[in-house]
């Protein structure tokens, strides 16, 4: 059985608006009857990566492919890079600018979120070229 | 009856205004008249708010069926307070209300004054109800929360609604002071929306409904306006206290509650769907209690209301200044937490599910996606559908045919006479092809 693949374009630059990416996707896998528990943990995780790549890489695009036994999502982007993933993953360290720290953004929960709430999580990046974040979620 | 929204076959053009405004996609046009999907409904009367021709209406029952009981008692709504122009006390209302065919009047304001008393006496304990607790006030939105957000139907407050309160409370009094038969009492709430009204007879909380029916609050607006002139000194009397009488705006449950909680008052559909979606996401951590109502303004945004709701909700505000803040007390005058308790779980109703086998489900939804694709996306409503979504849904579901969509029709008529240019199917405010003299958003 072939998975369901879903793919969302995630618009840079409006930080106010990020969100509908995840949203859409929530509908889709209600539709499908996943457990609720999945749902949301695969919203979560998606709702991190479409912040950070609306903060930092001017927006991107997520591809979910719904298989039978998981759920996996890629959080694709063409922004700077991660120079220090280790760093990165560490609770309360953000490079968030301004702006999105006074709309309440950069607490620095994003990628730790994405690791607590997945089952597998691998981030590949390169400075100056882009970076792609995929979780796995068992169903 | 289940759904108190219906549409008037004979006033609607099939203009699809109803369809793109409905929150969950339950409306279709077919044969050119708008129909609605019943499981999808949750009686929010946003179709009846946005129809251009009047052609969708709230029904509610008639002043007629009181005559089917020796004994009855009126539940007024607070909004039906603000209706009128001119009005010096609620007590004007209730005396009018004795005077419509109703022997008693027995205030839905109080049912509310007792739960929130109930709520600063009792504030719940945080372990068993997980956070935020959510409201049960407003029936649309608990049906909404049963199709679209069943992960949080255990945030919903276990207590029944301030009209039910009521009417078990005024049919005991009647019972007591007639010396008659519960069967034998009509109890009747006078309510602002078309979810009251369905809420009247197929209460989502209860086994069994506790309302003999539900009147608009349109309809006795028009009855009591004259009776109401013609009181000298009114004989009856509120009881409900400011807390009470503020739920009939948004905010009002919130605020009577135990003031050490932090809470979110929500008014709109639109707004409600948006903040139940970041509750589902674990976004709003740090709340304790959420209350949301369908309408602008809550209660008083009602599509059975006569009076705008801003101008109401400043009308409620002056007639409640002079009442105390408090005037129940739930011990004393109920006592038994356990009549309070719903007694009917909420059960999950997956109306938007594509297939109970996920397999199948599945494959319908990657169908979709493809069917989705090759759709002009321009969301015109005139397949009948509220967007190309939906449309494409229909199609894989058996609901619609694809060829309802009149642009894939055009498009291949088109290639099959050999017409090369493929904007020439589309009616000329969307082609695009032509480059225009100027800019073409603005004329």
């Amino acid at each position: 059985m072939e998975p369901v693949k879903l793919v969302y374009p995630v618009e840079g630059g409006d930080l106010i608006e990020a969100g509908e990416a995840s949203s859409k996707m929530k509908m889709t896998l209600k539709k499908l009857g996943l457990p609720p528990d999945v749902i949301r943990r695969a919203s979560i995780c998606m709702y991190e990566g479409e912040i950070n790549m609306v903060i930092h890489a001017d927006g991107g695009r997520a591809e979910v492919d719904v298989g039978m036994d998981e759920i996996v999502i890629r959080m694709i982007d063409q922004g700077p890079g991660i120079p220090d993933v280790g760093k990165a993953m560490e609770e309360g360290f953000s490079t968030a600018g301004d702006m999105a720290r006074d709309l309440g953004f950069g607490a620095g929960m994003g990628l730790p979120n994405m690791k607590r709430y997945s089952d597998d999580m691998s981030i590949e990046t390169k400075v100056g070229t882009g970076t792609t974040v995929t979780i796995r979620i068992k169903i | 009856m289940e759904h108190s929204v219906t549409i008037e076959y004979a006033r609607c053009r099939g203009c699809t205004t109803c369809m793109k405004s409905c929150p969950t996609e339950a409306i279709r046009v077919r044969r050119g008249k708008a129909t609605i999907l019943k499981e999808r409904c949750v009686d929010c009367g946003e179709c009846i708010r946005s129809c251009p021709h009047k052609a969708i209406r709230a029904s509610s029952d008639s002043i007629s069926h009181l005559q089917d009981f020796r004994y009855n008692v009126a539940l007024p709504d607070p909004v039906l307070y603000g209706q009128f122009q001119n009005l010096d006390s609620i007590d004007f209302v209730l005396e009018g209300l004795t005077r419509v065919g109703f022997d008693a009047v027995f205030e839905t304001a109080k049912g509310s004054g007792l739960l929130s008393d109930y709520a600063r006496r009792y504030p719940p304990d945080p372990d068993p109800l997980p956070r935020p607790a959510i409201s049960s006030a407003c029936p649309a939105v608990l049906r909404l929360i049963r199709i679209r957000f069943p992960q949080l139907l255990e945030h919903i407050t276990s207590t029944i609604t301030p009209v039910e309160l009521a009417a078990i409370l005024a049919r005991q009094k009647a019972v007591l002071e007639t010396g008659l038969a519960p069967g034998e009492i009509g109890v009747f709430s006078i309510v602002p929306c078309s979810a009251q009204v369905t809420a009247a007879h197929t209460p989502d909380d209860l086994q069994q409904p506790v309302l003999d029916g539900a009147l608009s609050i349109r309809d006795l607006y028009l009855r009591l306006l004259t009776p109401m002139k013609q009181i000298g000194t009114p004989r009856t009397f509120s009881t409900a206290g400011k807390a009470g009488v503020r739920w009939a705006f948004c905010g009002g449950e919130a605020n009577a509650r135990s003031g050490s909680e932090r809470f979110l008052a929500v008014d709109g559909m639109d707004s409600v769907i948006r903040v139940l979606e970041a509750i589902e996401d674990n976004r709003v951590p740090d709340v304790d209690f959420v209350e949301l109502s369908a309408c602008t303004q809550g209660c008083v945004g009602g599509c059975l209301t006569v009076e705008d709701p801003f101008v109401s909700t400043m009308r409620l505000r002056h007639l409640i200044r002079n009442l105390p803040d408090f005037a129940s007390n739930f011990d004393a005058e109920v006592g038994d937490p356990g009549l309070i308790q719903a007694d009917k779980e909420l059960e999950f109703a997956p109306v938007f599910l594509l297939d109970t086998d996920r397999t199948a489900a599945m494959e319908k939804m990657t169908a979709i996606h493809e069917l989705e694709r090759r759709l002009p996306g321009l969301l015109c409503g005139s397949c009948g559908a509220p967007s190309c979504h939906a449309f494409a849904e229909d199609v894989i579901l058996g609901r619609a045919d694809r060829s309802d969509c009149i642009f894939q029709v055009r498009a291949r008529m088109k290639a099959m006479t050999g017409n090369e240019d493929p904007d020439d199917y589309l009616p000329t405010p969307f082609r695009r092809r032509k480059p225009p003299d100027s800019d073409p958003t603005h004329t």
